[in-house]
């Protein structure tokens, strides 16, 4: 009896090891917006995940952080805004249209912008080369005209 | 024509490699932080050696002081610390540790090994304070004025250099 009671202890130790780590007790819900989230802000740390793939401490903590802000009713954009005031707009994988970002979000349209008129460029430059000289009607009639003659 | 078949390509590719290049060089961790020129937010900590006391930023009001952000299992600290140490030495500026996440004992006994360049540290167990100074790289460096504005922050752990060509000047600068 007393040996079945110490491994359920033991048992019951383990569980209260792990629990810590896990997540607070929290809705579904919260655990979704958490995660949505999570997904549009980086993790400095490990610049190329987000904060929702990364298992680094700091990005831990800041779920916690969401989760806690979530359950507190704070929305979406207060919880961004938190997060821009300390880590920058560089936290946003969607990062906002300004002054500093008109490059970035412009860029790829004056490109192809760039692309196209090179492009049409040359088409026609091909094109009025491949057509050769052009006669006018008036041109062509004095010309059948003269054949005429002969 | 010819000039401008063979010229635009290479100017194109000039300065794709000028851009790459400049790109590489730079550090990416170095991300310009939203805190300069910002009042350096307000804490209440205690501290490390003496759990009893604590501290607020607002005690160091009147000076121009650093928070420099430490902790025990930080590798990068420990090549920082010796410029640290003989900072304090020197008095050059008043340096305060902000302990992170790190346990009371493992921080005390690591300055007890290294040599304790801080006025004092306060601890920040949980990481929270870490948080609010957007901090995500240990270690971290706040010079602070006195206003208890931010003025700079240093990624990473001072290099001599940033320290002879950035940090001292601008101390200079905010004490005169």
């Amino acid at each position: 009896m007393k040996r079945i009671a110490a491994i359920g202890l033991l048992v019951i130790a383990g569980f209260a090891l792990a629990q810590p780590v896990a997540t607070p007790p929290s809705g579904g819900a919260v655990e979704a917006r958490m995660k949505a989230l999570a997904e549009e802000l980086r993790c400095l740390v490990c610049q190329n995940q987000t904060i929702a793939d990364s298992n680094a401490p700091l990005a831990q903590d800041l779920r916690g952080q969401i989760r806690e802000q979530i359950s507190q009713g704070r929305d979406d954009d207060q919880i961004r805004a938190y997060m821009v005031a300390r880590y920058g707009d560089f936290v946003l994988y969607r990062p906002p249209f300004k002054a500093t970002t008109v490059l970035l979000w412009l860029g790829p349209f004056l490109l192809i912008g760039l692309g196209g008129a090179i492009f049409v460029a040359i088409v026609r430059r091909r094109r009025a080369e491949s057509e050769g000289p052009t006669l006018s009607a008036r041109r062509r009639s004095e010309i059948e005209d003269l054949l005429e003659k002969d | 024509m010819r000039a401008l078949k063979f010229g635009l390509p290479l100017l194109v590719f000039v300065l794709l490699a000028g851009f790459f290049s400049v790109g590489l060089l730079r550090d990416p961790r170095e991300v310009p932080s939203p805190f300069i020129g910002k009042p350096a937010p307000a804490f209440r900590l205690d501290q490390l050696h003496e759990a009893k006391s604590a501290f607020a930023p607002a005690d160091m009001k009147g000076k121009v002081w650093m928070l420099n952000v430490w902790a025990s299992w930080c590798v990068s600290c420990r090549v920082e610390h010796p410029l640290l140490v003989e900072i304090a030495r020197q008095n050059l500026v008043p340096i305060v540790g902000l302990n992170y996440k790190d346990r009371r004992e493992d921080g005390v006994q690591w300055l007890a090994k290294f040599g304790n360049p801080y006025v004092l540290s306060a601890h920040d167990f949980d990481g929270s304070v870490g948080i609010d100074y957007g901090v995500y790289g240990v270690p971290e460096t706040f010079v602070i004025d006195k206003a208890g504005v931010i003025r700079h922050k240093q990624i990473g752990p001072i290099t001599p250099e940033a320290l002879e060509k950035t940090i001292l000047p601008l101390i200079r600068e905010l004490n005169a």
